[in-house]
């Protein structure tokens, strides 16, 4: 059954971008937006973007939960981990650079960070060796917000604590919207976010911003219908949300796993990477569990950091505005192995997707 | 990050439970969903955040047949 949900099917996926081709408006370009890693690699991995004709542009915008963590928070991080603090994260994020260095610079200096498959594994290790307190660096969005939420109500052992760095994608997605110089016609909404919140906070975008909004799973059939999906909608003129990932977004969502992170998180405004403030955008804990918070606890103050270094442009890859191959540093200065900026470090970064792809699978045939 | 895996939940107890990825059995967090041994789960960082049918599955098959026929009569 595993085999069978991925769905695939050459000669459908042909018949669609025929459909595209035709649909596609022979004036001005229509600019798709997606937010989510996951995305971006199935479009770049199986060559969507070939298929497509000129007037269609599918870009990426803040979808890469590693890529859109301020460098002061990495800097917290690695001061904890300098401190003698075990650090433990997912393993994308210890190449990511802070201001200074990264978490595994911080390593290199003997510093103890470990990579985790899950919060339950650092809380595991936390429960095993007492003597050492323990820091779960909690990134990611509100596909991944839940597992902390379950792991702070279960109530952790008193060594360990969390950096909660957790965000939220409708609000970014507002803030893309809003930005008028990239001029967005659509949005492919992140099939795996949703199936946690449900299709009523993207309900706003086609309602008050005209923008036509497709849930989408993570084949390349399904990118390939959302895209369809979008540009019909903008051919009618009638811009509203659709969920083409019927197999795992239910209308309501998740409602158990959006009722712990209440109950947990309240949302405040935040940074993101490379980004201004954005609303009511990252998840903070709420005063009844501000005991587990590792600000609170080793009263951390770091509150600036160097989020772009000279040359690197991931402030304008994250939002989509210009792609890898426009940032002069692409493959040149900044490669997987020695990353200059954060995009280009993640497996769900732009830069590093486009990195480990032919390039010429992102052009048009 | 947000890539999420099906899995087979394979037997239950408490909040684990033991997946089957593909051949790979791992322990998997099933407090978000009600999961029943038998069932497919999307799996993220070790936590399923919702199951999965067949029936879905076949949804989805039906939404696509739609959204081309619909086309092609319009």
């Amino acid at each position: 059954m595993i085999e069978e949900m991925r769905l695939r099917d050459a000669a459908l996926a042909k018949r669609v971008a025929e459909k595209i081709r035709k649909i596609a408006s022979s004036k001005g370009i229509v600019k798709i937006c997606h937010v989510c890693g996951t995305h971006e690699w199935t479009i770049t991995h199986y060559g969507i973007r070939s298929l497509l004709p000129e007037s269609v542009e599918v870009i990426a915008g803040p979808g890469c939960p590693v890529c859109i963590v301020p460098a002061y928070e990495i800097d917290e991080a690695i001061k904890l981990a300098l401190d003698g603090v075990t650090i433990t994260c997912f393993g994308d994020l210890l190449r990511v650079p802070g201001s200074k260095m990264s978490l595994l610079d911080a390593k290199a200096e003997g510093a103890d960070v470990r990579v985790v498959y899950s919060v339950a594994d650092a809380i595991k290790m936390a429960r095993k060796e007492r003597e050492k307190e323990f820091v779960f660096f909690a990134i990611g969005f509100e596909t991944t917000a839940p597992s902390t939420a379950v792991e702070i109500l279960k109530g952790p052992p008193e060594n360990m604590s969390f950096l909660i760095s957790h965000r939220l994608i409708p609000p970014a997605m507002k803030a893309l919207v809003e930005m008028e110089d990239l001029s967005l016609n659509g949005f492919i909404a992140p099939g795996h976010v949703s199936t946690v919140i449900g299709m009523k906070p993207y309900e706003v975008f086609p309602r008050d911003y005209g923008m036509p909004t497709v849930i989408a799973g993570f084949e390349p059939l399904d990118i390939l219908f959302a895209i369809y999906m979008v540009l019909k909608q903008l051919r009618k003129g009638k811009p509203r949300l659709e969920n083409e990932y019927v197999r795992a977004v239910l209308p309501e969502g998740n409602v158990r796993a959006q009722r712990l992170m209440r109950k947990v998180f309240k949302a405040e405004d935040g940074r993101w990477r490379g980004l201004q403030i954005i609303p009511e955008s990252v998840l903070t804990l709420r005063d009844k569990y501000k005991k587990y918070d590792s600000r609170q606890k080793y009263d951390l103050h770091v509150r600036r950091g160097v989020d772009i270094r000279p040359g690197c442009r991931c402030h304008l890859v994250i939002i989509g505005k210009i792609k890898p191959t426009e940032c002069p540093l692409f493959m040149k200065a900044c490669t997987p192995h020695r990353p200059v900026g954060p995009c280009m470090v993640s497996m769900e970064g732009t830069c590093r997707i486009w990195a480990g792809s032919a390039q010429p699978i992102n052009e048009r045939a | 990050m947000c890539l999420a895996v099906p899995a087979k939940i394979i037997k239950i107890n408490g909040d684990k439970a033991q997946a089957d990825f593909g051949g790979i059995l791992r322990e998997v967090n099933v407090a978000l969903v009600d999961a029943k041994v038998g069932e497919y789960v999307l799996v993220h960082a070790g936590y399923a955040i919702q199951t999965l049918s067949r029936k879905e599955a076949e949804e989805t098959l039906r939404l696509w047949k739609e959204i081309l026929d619909g086309e092609d009569q319009s």
